[in-house]
């Protein structure tokens, strides 16, 4: 039975990898997130006894061991490369000193279609790789871990104000990413 | 209270962050009825939440096969 659970456990380690590495941006971190929460997971077999679908109770898990992770990353971040994320919002020059669009931005063609598809997840994954990295911290913890506001600011010791303007600049950057590189075409 | 378009945008997306005040939804409210590019960038914001959902379902995926 206990060789069993770990088998079933073990099959699910990809699917986890990939989540992790979703949020954490790098593979080492996110390795070792899924090796901890594996642990955890075998150590606490008798807690799952089948109350709920296995992958979300291990992500369950994982979301936990990431957060740590998170915690740990940003005490690593040296304050100088905050900084440069910390200044003008970084889309100004996309409206007029009255605060109106220089280009109104064009509505997407048939969104949803993209969903479905592969090449549209890559270009998303693409965008978010290319937001800052503190902004895409804060953005993923909201959107990939579904933590609120709230957990967020507490997690990372930062205002609900900037918690925002991270938030906002993430939207507005991806926004625009995608418009480029994918709803142009 | 008028809105300009940099503010409706800080505004729409802290709409899917936290719940705006009575006064904020009645300032989009107004806005989004006469901008064009607000609206789409509304819908945009709205999309963006609804591919982060499917990045991780997609992620659900390639485990299965």
């Amino acid at each position: 039975m206990a060789a069993d659970f770990r088998s079933q456990i073990e099959s699910l380690r990809p699917y986890l990898v990939r989540y992790a590495a979703l949020q954490l941006r790098d593979a080492a971190t996110a390795e070792d997130a899924v090796q901890e929460a594996l642990l955890a997971a075998l150590a606490g077999e008798a807690n799952f006894a089948g109350r709920s679908n296995l992958r979300t109770w291990l992500t369950g898990i994982l979301k936990h061991k990431i957060v740590d992770a998170i915690r740990r990353q940003s005490r690593e971040r040296p304050a100088s490369d905050l900084e440069s994320e910390n200044g003008a919002e970084g889309f100004d020059d996309l409206f007029d000193r009255r605060g109106h669009w220089e280009e109104t931005p064009d509505a997407w063609e048939q969104p949803e279609g993209a969903l479905g598809q592969k090449q549209f997840l890559a270009a998303l994954e693409a965008c978010l790789r290319a937001l800052p990295e503190r902004t895409a911290r804060v953005f993923m913890m909201r959107e990939h871990l579904g933590m609120d506001t709230p957990e967020i600011c507490k997690e990372l010791g930062i205002t609900p104000t900037h918690c925002w303007v991270l938030l906002h600049r993430a939207r507005m950057a991806l926004r625009l990413c995608l418009s480029d590189n994918w709803f142009a075409k | 209270m008028i809105l300009s378009c940099k503010e409706t945008t800080r505004l729409l997306s802290q709409g899917e962050d936290r719940g705006l005040a009575f006064g904020e939804r009645v300032a989009l409210r107004v806005h989004l009825a006469i901008c064009k590019g607000c609206r789409n960038m509304s819908a945009q914001f709205k999309f963006l939440r609804l591919a982060m959902k499917n990045l991780a379902r997609d992620v659900d995926q390639e485990r299965s096969n």
